[in-house]
């Protein structure tokens, strides 16, 4: 296009410029590709997810399967004659494969993240929005319940509620999404409130809608993408937090493989042999990290301050 | 500020009854109390007897008036399995807990307060971005296994440090770095932000003008006004550490109040437990109280709202 044309038809030129910017589809993709830490994020937590599906199918044994005469076979970098390509990452101290546990570990972890994080996300969501929404009374009455779950220590609750319940895999996820939803609330409630005085909710208003059609139809759609953020921040505090609980053995039970009831099995052997507890930490680790950086990144993608 | 503080203690005396009511009724949660105290196959005689010894007989509504009349006059209870008086237990392990939260607390903001100074600074910038990119890792590390990392290190590899008790200030290095540096990256970003406000604020602007070094601005003029929130931050999250001291302090074998809990779980000793979440919930409540007052004090406009 030449300035001739453009000053000569102004409308067709105006069109031409339009047809050539990229849909904002294509200008979504090209952030979330060229946002290294979003990538990063994604690709390790896919790997973990399928490492988690697949478990069954990939697992080279049973990981409660206890062979006592193959017990403590370092992994396969370890400079050791017992070293093997039939078990990989070794084995712990009763001879079941590392690898096989990992794999089964993953299911635990993102099980528990993923549930404990819809539960509290439930829950927080629905206060805060109320406590934004209709402000006042009820804003307050939100405030009030939350700095008294904000001052109740976490894992000390956690580990007295699970101990008095019973410690399984259900309770688990139970009580640690009846207790992490405060940041849900905090942050839905004043993402609310910046929404709710917008033009379009008082329209809505005015034309008549019915609350519940505003708070979802209206309210829900453009606050949508701090909750996701919200919600993979509780999804790797959840993995953090089950893992404490089974560290210190009150969160899932042995024989399962829960990547934090691992190193506290490996605890005891650490002095020499510091990989049992290498291995089932930097999983974790990964889990989280990644979790935290598609977080991360799909803030900074999703911002609206961002898109240009 | 006077009517401030009163709504605000109000607040605070309403939250703590709440907490209370909430840790007493953890007594119910496990079914009958009288007969998880009377121990497994014992008889309805014995179970009656235990109700009737523990008062579990009345009302609910009056064990807990007579359970918070008691906890007010500093009566906690009776452990089930030390076989002595509650708060005498907890008031002799709250100092060793209280001096480990102190020490992480020392270590987060020593190491954060420079960190956010200098990435305000020069924003954007190398020693920004690694800043920012050691907090992502580091919120992403299980504290268990940050410790068990560095007693891996520090005490077999390379025989530096203790591994466990309370004998000398060298056993507290690992522990405080243990619980302090989960708290950094909030300090770090609060103060990042807080420096980057205030830089750009016009009293800094005639500061300079008038020729004042660069030194003497950036922290008798901006640090001072920058930091008045995280010394909020800071009250809150001690609260946090000891509440999450549990877990550094098992590992560590500290035997403060974190440990003494976990021990107090693993026992079923329910008045022990009731009455530490009681005790740290309190203390928390009113350290964000005082928090809120400081914060009050330094910060006029706050005042109003």
């Amino acid at each position: 296009m030449t300035d001739t044309v453009s000053t000569e038809r102004p409308a067709q030129a105006q069109v031409n410029a339009e047809m050539m910017e990229p849909s904002p589809g294509t200008l979504l993709r090209r952030r979330i590709f060229g946002h290294a830490g979003f990538m990063i994020g994604a690709v390790v937590l896919g790997t973990i997810f399928l490492m988690a599906i697949l478990a069954p199918v990939i697992s080279p044994h049973d990981p409660y399967d206890q062979v006592l005469a193959r017990k403590l076979i370092p992994p396969i970098w370890h400079e050791s004659a017992k070293a093997t390509w039939e078990h990989p990452l070794g084995t712990d101290h009763l001879g079941r494969d590392y690898l096989s546990r990992l794999f089964h570990g993953a299911q635990i972890s993102l099980l528990i993240g993923f549930a404990a994080m819809l539960i509290s996300g439930v829950i927080g969501t629905t206060i805060g929005v109320l406590a934004g929404y209709f402000g006042g009374r009820v804003d307050m009455v939100v405030n009030f319940i939350v700095t008294t779950r904000l001052s109740m220590p976490v894992v000390l609750v956690a580990l007295a509620v699970v101990s008095l319940v019973g410690s399984s895999l259900t309770m688990v996820i139970w009580v640690l999404g009846l207790l992490i939803w405060d940041r849900f609330a905090v942050v839905m409630r004043s993402a609310t409130q910046q929404v709710r005085n917008l033009d379009f909710v008082t329209s809505a208003q005015a034309v008549g809608c019915s609350t519940p059609r505003i708070i979802f139809a209206e309210i829900m759609p453009n606050i949508a993408n701090s909750l996701i953020v919200i919600a993979t921040i509780e999804m790797a505090h959840a993995i953090l937090l089950e893992a404490a609980l089974s560290f210190l053995g009150l969160g899932v039970q042995p024989p399962e493989p829960s990547w934090g009831l691992m190193i506290a099995e490996a605890k005891g052997m650490m002095f020499f042999d510091s990989w049992l507890i290498v291995i089932p930490g930097t999983a974790l680790f990964a889990l989280v990290l990644a979790i935290n950086l598609l977080g991360d990144g799909l803030r900074d993608v999703t911002a609206p301050e961002n898109r240009n | 500020m006077l009517v401030f503080a009163v709504k605000r203690f109000g607040v605070a005396v309403l939250v703590a009854l709440t907490v209370s009511i909430l840790s007493f009724s953890m007594m119910y949660l496990s079914g009958d109390p009288a007969i998880a105290l009377a121990g497994e196959g014992s008889s309805q005689e014995d179970i009656e007897n235990v109700r009737r010894v523990y008062g579990f007989d009345r009302p609910i509504i009056v064990q807990y008036g007579d359970w918070l009349w008691n906890a007010l006059h500093g009566n906690l209870g009776h452990s089930n399995y030390l076989k002595s008086d509650v708060a005498s237990v907890i008031f002799e392990r709250l100092p060793t807990t209280m001096l480990l939260g102190a020490c992480a607390l020392g270590f987060a903001l020593v190491l954060s307060i420079p960190l956010g100074v200098v990435a305000a600074i020069r924003p954007n910038s190398l020693i920004d971005r690694v800043a920012l990119t050691i907090a992502v890792i580091g919120q992403a590390m299980p504290s268990f296994w940050f410790a068990l990392t560095m007693i891996l290190w520090f005490s077999i590899t390379w025989r530096l440090l203790p591994i466990t008790g309370t004998d000398s200030w060298k056993n507290f290095i690992m522990p405080s770095i243990a619980l302090g540096y989960y708290v950094t990256p909030a300090v770090m970003r609060l103060t990042r932000a807080g420096m980057l406000e205030v830089l750009s604020s016009d009293y800094i602007r005639t500061a300079r003008a008038k020729g004042l070094r660069p030194m003497t601005v950036l922290f008798k003029h901006a640090l001072r006004n920058a930091i008045i929130p995280v010394v909020s931050l800071a009250a809150v999250q001690f609260g946090f550490m000891l509440g999450g001291s549990i877990v550094i302090e098992t590992i560590f074998a500290i035997n403060g109040l974190g440990f003494l809990a976990w021990e107090s779980i693993l026992r079923a000793d329910l008045p022990m437990m009731q009455a530490i979440v009681l005790v740290l919930s309190v203390f928390y409540i009113f350290l964000t109280f005082f928090a809120d007052m400081l914060n009050a004090f330094l910060d006029p406009r706050i005042r109003v709202a």
